[in-house]
């Protein structure tokens, strides 16, 4: 393999990353994952399994009403309960904030209104769980009632309660209420031009709900603070340089004061990249001097920890006889809660990308509504953009008696595309995703009564981001990597094999730890699927940094150059004869000396890496209506997704079929339901009903492998886009099978009755 | 606020502990024995991530009231492995990368050795039909079924 | 110093006189930005709020370093961020 010869990466990256040749020895594999054993005898830590000696526990009181005015908080009473220590409100946080970041403090503490149904007003540490939730009811709030409002649609309506003024960023319509904070526009050619040379338009109306990433472990954390003003948290989060940012602002502390060391991580799809509960630990831990545990409840974390956007969508495509599309246009509307930044322009740059289209635009919308600040979610934006196209793709196909894979190949982008977002496309996999479903024996499968078959596809982008990465080497020649990307489903796994694999090691001999915030530079969160991509492109890099020093150490014991040493099988070699004769030395033997030979051996890699590419997947799924009660059932379900290069292809097939089931439950039974009072009426899992065990079937994969030419073996990231086609697939399976079409979802069995009653009586 | 003493067994070892009256079973398990393999992941009952065996029963342990223990048996994850070597479903779960982020692993493994007691050689629909108080938002089963399945025969060939 | 295209995306168009895309003088990205928000300040709050580059199709995230030449495809983003 290639050495990098110590390339600055920091000046320009090489777009041309891609550098690996000949067979893999590792990658590729599926060993144990390191923390396997941990993780099955329950000696792993999360979040709430963190204790400390002298630890106070905290509870926080929210708001019953979907938007009020907080006239007056006295906690009089709570701090008077015996073994309160103390109760914080807003004022114990950091005044004079901005932007983003005043935006979550707002969130994650009400200052002068209540904005949705759940939002922290104040909290309490008390010597036990039950006196501070007992201390809770003693503080009493005065509320000045505020009309509300938690639609999307309705909120963009004149005359619809104003969440907050003047939040509008430039660049909004005229003329729009000022709940429309954000607008987005893009796309290119003349689409009217485009409409006239169709022979068939179909232009749709969409919804999707809000849902929530259902993560199965509540935030959680433990935060101490001396009177020195220095502080330790431990808590369960996808980034913990984000945490220790955001928490030094809120507090108005600088961000080396506070030590933030990252649990094993509960899972978190996005949920948890931000804080929620953190600061206020450490506000609480900071008045009483004492450690701080805080933990959610399952009915906090759906009421006051991020959920996804909800979306009110138009789609309008048209297309030829032949299959060919000739112009597509959508209008994407997406409520964030009382904030500014739902991901809409997400949703309208990944609603077309998975076609070539000459004539497209796209238009977004931010809504503020009555409801909690969404967080991101698997993709975000991403899956409620293809369920709406893919929709009216498949029902142009049924009206022109078209097939579906068929139409997508014709139309599909590949390399050399302009993307409906702007830029041309490097080399992508979508084609060879398509291809693959078609041949695969799932499409061409019999179908029985009342069945049907839904296929569809999707987009997303993938995220580098900062990476800091230090692989040390001990005396035995075995390996430490210490990764800031907190372990949410394996990675650990793939950060060892792409070690082994550069320095010619067993697996076994890596050792992967999550460093803490002390420990390492910053690392970007653990989203955007990056983490195999950039922290294993740091992995790769630190070790090819400690295989120079290897060499050079090789190259000074033989009195030879470097460069006529080469490493190969985890020794060095004299690179060819003319380096002279020597026998390989092994990274034990030159480790062994390493103290006597300069010291220390690492490798090291701080950087951003740019070259993450996106990636597409093509879903198929069976579905079957029971027409007597609506319900639908998943008979069997195909994922076929690029990943570049699938480093530990079980954890791949893990990130496959995991956002498959939870786009199936996205599409037919989960969803925020908000009363008329604005309170949220299902924040548990009974109602809020997340796919189990006997909903779903099992979930065949199919790994694409089309190299990414940003990353030395091609990765790709893959833990997001597998949530992107299942909204659309499974519509697309239902409408085939009943012959009617939910353009609302879930599909719950209601509304599918309704949808059933409705096509008879229209049939009648 | 008045605490209950209460004797049990917890693995096979005598545990004796104060515990308010409110406290579940899951809490005295994690407070004060600690003994955190349980999770909390719901405290209703609905996620069956707080699993543990209680006289012989399977019962999600944030249902219990710790009070409740007095006299009890109780399994938790941290008994399954015998000494160094784990306990099939354990070995399984690792081999067929059946957890990705492992917080409900500990219910699932103790709900599935449950089932394998009752059961010897579940089916598919079996398996799902059990595990459907056990949440798992990772994976989508699908591995976890094929890991149950495979500890199942290797253990009916052990017997 | 050599002439780079930049395409904007449309809300930014407004602020730059209605041009779906304008020539600003820069060798990186970071130049390329200084450059815009000196010509058009109407884009300031845009682009100080974060934007991605899109560069012959390659996503840059973050990088201000990020070279950029006569002939590139370069295309403004809102900042991405994934889940
Ligand atoms: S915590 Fe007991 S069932 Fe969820
Ligand atoms: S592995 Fe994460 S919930 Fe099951």
């Amino acid at each position: 393999m290639a050495l990098d010869e110590g390339k600055d990466v920091k000046g320009g990256h090489d777009a041309r990353e891609y550098d690996h040749e000949g067979e893999f020895r590792h990658v590729g594999t599926r060993p144990d994952r390191p923390d396997g054993v941990d993780k099955v005898t329950g000696r792993a830590r999360f979040g709430a399994d963190a204790y400390a000696p002298g630890m106070l526990h905290a509870a926080i009181l929210r708001s019953p009403h979907a938007h009020a005015r907080i006239l007056k908080i006295d906690t009089s009473r709570a701090e008077a309960l015996e073994g309160v220590k103390a109760v914080v409100t807003r004022a114990d946080f950091a005044s004079g904030l901005e932007g983003e970041d005043w935006n979550i403090l707002e969130n994650i503490m009400a200052g002068e209104k209540a904005l949705y149904d759940g939002h922290a007003i104040a909290a309490v540490a008390a010597t036990s769980k039950f006196i501070a939730r007992d201390a809770l009811e003693l503080i009493e709030v005065e509320y000045e009632i505020l009309p509300h409002v938690t639609d999307v649609d309705e909120a963009m309506q004149p005359g619809a309660p104003v969440i907050r003024e003047g939040a509008a960023e430039p660049g909004v319509p005229e003329g729009m209420h000022p709940n429309v904070v954000r607008y987005h526009e893009s796309g290119h050619g003349d689409v009217e031009a485009g409409f006239a040379e169709a022979d068939l338009v179909i232009e749709r109306h969409f919804t999707t709900e809000a849902t929530h990433q259902g993560y199965i472990e509540p935030h959680a954390c433990l935060a101490q603070m001396g009177p020195d003003g220095r502080g330790e948290l431990w808590c369960t989060t996808q980034g913990h340089w984000n945490v220790q940012k955001l928490c030094a602002k809120l507090l108005g502390v600088e961000a080396s004061a506070i030590r933030v060391t990252a649990s094993e991580i509960g899972g978190g799809f996005g949920g948890k990249t931000t804080v929620f509960i953190e600061p206020v630990a450490m506000a609480l831990a900071r008045k009483t001097g004492r450690p701080v545990k805080l933990v959610m409840s399952r009915e906090e974390v759906f009421r006051a920890s991020g959920p996804t956007s909800s979306a009110s969508m138009d789609v309008r495509i048209g297309m030829k006889k032949d299959g060919t599309m000739t112009a597509a246009e959508g209008t994407f509307r997406l409520q964030g809660g009382a904030f500014p930044y739902a991901p809409m322009e997400f949703t309208a740059m990944c609603a077309f990308a998975c076609y070539d289209l000459k004539h497209v635009r796209q238009r977004g919308f931010d809504v503020m509504t009555n409801r909690p600040k969404q967080a991101a979610y698997r993709a975000p934006g991403s899956p409620m953009a293809a369920f709406a196209v893919e929709s009216v793709v498949d029902e142009l196909c049924q009206k022109l008696g078209l097939d579906p894979i068929e139409v997508r190949l014709k139309n599909a982008a590949r390399e050399g595309t302009r993307a409906s977002y702007g830029p041309t496309y490097p080399r992508i996999g979508l084609v060879e995703t398509l291809e693959a479903a078609r041949a695969h024996p799932h499409y061409c499968a019999p179908l029985g009564p009342n069945q049907g078959r839904g296929v569809s596809c999707g987009f997303w982008f993938n995220f580098g981001g900062e990476t800091s990465v230090t692989l040390a080497l001990s005396m035995d020649g075995t390996a430490q990597i210490a990764v800031g990307t907190p372990d949410i489903g394996g990675s650990r796994a793939s950060m060892a094999l792409m070690a082994a694999e550069e320095l010619g090691i067993p697996y076994e001999d890596v050792r992967v730890t999550i460093a803490d915030t002390a420990s390492l530079g910053y690392n970007e969160i653990s989203h955007g699927s990056r983490v195999t991509y950039a922290s294993g492109l740091a992995v790769i890099k630190a070790a090819r940094d400690a295989k120079r020093k290897l060499i050079a150490r090789a190259a000074d014991k033989w009195g030879i150059d470097p460069e006529a040493v080469e490493w190969r099988d985890g020794a060095a070699h004299p690179a060819g004869e003319n380096a002279g004769d020597f026998e390989p030395l092994s990274i034990k033997e030159i480790c062994a000396e390493m103290g006597a030979t300069g010291g220390p051996i690492a490798g090291h890699y701080e950087a951003t890496p740019e070259g993450a590419g996106v990636s597409f997947a093509t879903h198929i799924v069976d579905a079957e209506l029971d027409p007597e009660t609506g319900k639908t059932t998943i008979l069997r379900y195909t994922v076929v997704q690029d990943a570049g290069k699938a480093v530990h292809p079980s954890y791949v097939e893990g990130q496959f079929q995991g956002g498959a089931a939870q786009g199936i439950g996205w599409a037919l039974n989960e969803e925020y339901i908000y009363g008329e009072d604005g309170r949220l009426q299902n924040p548990g899992f009974l109602d809020y009903r997340i796919p189990v065990a006997s909903d779903l079937p099992m979930i065949d994969t199919v790994i694409v492998e089309v190299p990414n030419p940003g990353h030395p073996y091609g990765v790709r990231g893959v833990g997001e886009t597998s949530i992107c086609p299942p909204l659309a697939a499974v519509a697309n399976a239902v409408s085939n099978a009943a012959g009617l079409r939910l353009r609302q979802l879930p599909m719950r069995p209601a509304r599918i009755l309704e949808a059933l009653e409705a096509k008879a009586d229209g049939e009648g | 606020m008045s605490m209950v003493h209460v004797s049990a067994r917890v693995n096979g070892d005598a545990v004796e502990f104060l515990c308010d009256s409110r406290e579940t079973l899951l809490d005295v398990l994690r407070d004060r024995l600690a003994l955190t393999g349980a999770k909390e992941g719901c405290g209703t009952g609905d996620c069956g991530a707080c699993s543990v065996i209680f006289n012989g029963r399977l019962v999600a342990s944030c249902l219990v009231l710790g009070a409740e223990a007095e006299g009890a048996e109780i399994e938790t994850v941290e008994g399954m492995a015998d000494g160094e070597k784990l306990h099939p479903l354990q070995q399984k779960i690792i081999e067929h990368a059946a957890l990705q982020c492992g917080i409900c692993t500990p219910g699932i493994l103790i709900a599935a050795r449950a089932l394998l007691a009752k059961n010897p050689d579940p089916n598919e629909k079996e398996i799902r039909y059990w595990l459907a108080g056990n949440l798992c938002r990772c994976t989508g089963y699908d591995k976890i079924i094929r890991a149950i399945q495979d500890a199942a025969a290797e253990m009916r060939e052990e017997a | 110093m050599a002439k780079v295209k930049v395409h904007l995306w449309s809300a930014l168009r407004a602020h730059a006189g209605g041009a779906e895309a304008v020539e600003v003088e820069a060798r990186n990205i970071g130049q390329m930005l200084d450059a815009l928000r000196a010509r058009y300040p109407g884009l300031a709050p845009a682009l100080d709020a974060g934007v991605s580059v899109s560069i012959d199709g390659r996503i840059i995230a973050a990088s201000l370093t990020e070279p950029v030449a006569p002939g590139q495809e370069i295309y403004l983003m809102q900042r991405l961020k994934g889940g």
